[in-house]
């Protein structure tokens, strides 16, 4: 056996002795990074949601290249990059649809982390700043939507920015900073195109200390109980392997709707230009921000209104102590898993209540379904975890698995 | 106005009230057509699309603008450079200003866009009974329905029903918005006469002008899909591999 080192071995060996970067990222997800071995489907959606920032920034980096930010200009010039740009088209359908994809993802691994109590102690900061990572999604892909000043990016950018106007004292300021002026107009425009390429590395940045904080206490499972030593496997290969296989899955998906339905998640009155002077008649925001649109809309007071649909998202900052159990899984509450899923359906609910006018049958529904998401989360929880018996947690991971197996 | 936008914007956002809106449930929902651009692997008829530029060439463009539509593009759907040439330079372009610091007209070239019917917006008002006739390059995927609403929108003029207060100048349509549209039917039996022979039906002539409509909108149709059957399929065949590959390598643990 040679024992001699390969010149490549020395060269590694001399750098890593300076900057550890290879065993850095063997530990972050690597083989020195142990995983539970017991982690369903559910679990490949952090992935997933790393790969869309990426398609995001790559994709944004491609637009921004072509796209000029000035009310006269940019419309026509993502007309440009459709119609005269090198596969142009296929780079704005794919960065316009990512963001509904992206969403898709995140929303799927945010409510995956509220079944199994990903939330619950010690993993409350990783939770935290996975909610700071949707809150700057959340505004990322608000000020994008205004960037091809179509008709609802400009009415959009209008009713939302407004939404600070509630403010007691300072709301006008703060809107007309918001602006660059007094109405939504060309600076308006710069600042938020300015805001939409910085956002996403503020993500980035995010993301390291969501993943940093991932590694403290390791990752939850489908049991929620502590994995011992035995019960974890190394992520490469195992989690790499399960990961590429699920990404190759979703991206069939999304390239369906990249291919065949780029415009069907968009709104047909964004294809006409930005006119200050026609209101469109019905503006609704994307659909990833529906929910939330029918809890301000729920609430006929505007103050109150946009204390509620910020306070919906921020009350979720509290949820590891308003979820009162010590199990984290749902699979072992039996009656926490049924109010899980009424939770995600009335959800839903309240999405599809945001896109209707505002009248009859969806302004009830959107009333009830804002005030259950209340109570799910401040009187239901709490009192759920007092009442509620859990089944018998397994022992260990092994004990379960080798249980099913049998 | 500034407020007045706010208001708009405040109504539209809270609901104070919505008796504007509810006139929006009175149209008819226009029928699904069978496209040559739908499907997997569906493409521009170039006949038909050809035919319904004729369409735009004769009828609309008296009053409605291509703005995104340049001769050049036309290669696409068959027309050689020689026609395109040709074609463009029956149109007069405006230009310059020249050395003398005047504007002049020039016969148009292949990168010219279509030019504007109008010379501003206020023309285009004064000739159309104050409506504006909106620019058609991004017709198709504008509107709700997309080409499906736009052909029979061309179709759906009726006299509008006992009781329905129809505002001067304007036509009732029963596809419409409000059901009140500035525009009067332009398409009828016969108006274009195809050089092909082709049927000249209402019908027919409204599909092929549609057919061109959806075209000038997307014209990129064709290249997403054939590029999205390549790449999906790519997609599909690497997710089976990495399947097998998943489950070999998992095949001894137990999970």
């Amino acid at each position: 056996m040679n024992t001699e080192k390969s010149t490549i071995r020395k060269i590694y060996e001399w750098h890593e002795a300076r900057l550890p970067i290879v065993s850095w990222l063997d530990h972050s997800l690597g083989t020195k990074y142990p995983v539970p071995r017991n982690l369903n489907y559910w679990w490949n959606f952090g992935s997933l949601a790393m790969f869309m920032l990426a398609v995001m920034i790559f994709s944004g980096i491609f637009l921004a290249m072509n796209y000029t930010p000035h009310v006269t200009m940019a419309f026509d010039s993502v007309e440009r990059i459709m119609r005269d740009v090198n596969y142009g088209w296929l780079i704005r359908y794919m960065h316009a649809n990512g963001a509904s994809f992206f969403f898709i993802v995140v929303y799927i691994h945010i409510l995956r982390g509220m079944y199994y109590g990903s939330y619950k102690a010690p993993r409350e900061v990783l939770w935290w700043i996975g909610l700071l990572i949707y809150l700057a999604m959340m505004a990322t892909g608000f000020l994008g939507y205004v960037l091809p000043w179509g008709q609802m990016s400009f009415w959009g950018a209008t009713v939302i920015t407004n939404l600070f106007s509630a403010i007691p004292l300072v709301g006008d300021s703060i809107v007309t900073l918001l602006w660059g002026g007094f109405s939504v107009d060309n600076p308006t425009l710069n600042r938020f195109f300015s805001l939409h390429y910085l956002l996403p590395f503020v993500i980035v940045g995010l993301v390291f200390l969501h993943i940093w904080a991932l590694h403290v206490p390791g990752a939850n499972n489908p049991l929620g109980i502590d994995a011992a030593p035995a019960d974890k496997i190394p992520f490469f290969p195992y989690y790499v392997a399960k990961d590429v296989f699920g990404l190759a899955v979703f991206v069939v998906i999304y390239f369906a709707v990249v291919f065949w339905a780029p415009n069907l998640l968009g709104d047909p009155v964004n294809y006409v230009k930005a006119n200050p002077l026609v209101t469109p008649a019905h503006i609704v925001p994307e659909w990833y921000y529906l929910p939330f649109y029918t809890i301000l809309k729920a609430i006929p007071n505007k103050l109150l209104g946009v204390i509620a649909m910020f306070g919906s998202i921020l009350i979720m900052f509290a949820l590891p102590w308003l979820d009162t159990s010590r199990v984290r899984s749902a699979s072992f509450r039996p009656v926490f898993r049924v109010f899980f899923w009424i939770f995600v359906a009335n959800a839903l609910m309240l999405g599809w209540c945001g896109a209707q006018l505002p009248e009859g049958l969806p302004v009830i529904l959107g009333r009830i379904g804002a005030f259950w998401y209340f109570f799910h989360l401040v009187i239901l929880l709490p009192m759920l975890g007092w009442l509620e018996t859990p089944k018998p947690l397994p022992t260990s991971i092994s004990q379960s698995v080798l249980k099913a197996a049998e | 106005m500034k407020k007045l936008l706010l208001a708009a914007a405040a109504v539209a956002a809270l609901n104070v009230s919505s008796t504007s809106l509810r006139a929006a449930e009175h149209e008819a929902h226009p029928p699904k057509e069978d496209w040559s651009f739908n499907g997997v692997l569906g493409e521009f008829d170039r006949e038909q699309v050809q035919r319904g530029f004729q369409v735009y060439k004769e009828i609309c463009s008296a009053c409605h603008s291509l703005n995104y539509v340049a001769f050049r593009n036309l290669e696409t759907l068959g027309y050689s450079e020689a026609q395109i040439k040709t074609l463009a330079a029956t149109y007069d372009i405006d230009d310059g200003p020249n050395d003398q610091g005047e504007m002049f007209k020039r016969k148009g070239k292949a990168s010219d866009r279509f030019p504007h019917p109008f010379p501003n917006e206020q023309a285009a008002r004064l000739a159309n009974n104050g409506a504006l006739p909106p620019d058609l390059s991004l017709m198709t995927k504008a509107r709700e329905g997309g080409p499906d609403y736009v052909y029979h929108l061309m179709l759906g003029y009726e006299d509008a029903p006992a009781g329905f207060h129809l505002l001067e100048g304007l036509s009732y349509n029963k596809y419409f918005p409000g059901n009140q549209i500035g525009m009067p039917k332009q398409i009828s039996d016969g108006v274009v006469t195809f050089a092909d022979g082709s049927p000249n039906d209402a019908a027919h002539i409204a599909k092929d002008v549609t057919a061109f409509l959806h075209w000038a909108a997307e014209p990129k149709l064709e290249a997403r899909h054939s590029t999205g059957l390549r790449v999906t399929l790519y997609a599909l065949l690497f997710a089976v591999l990495a399947f097998f590959y998943k489950r070999r390598l998992w095949k001894n643990i137990p999970h």
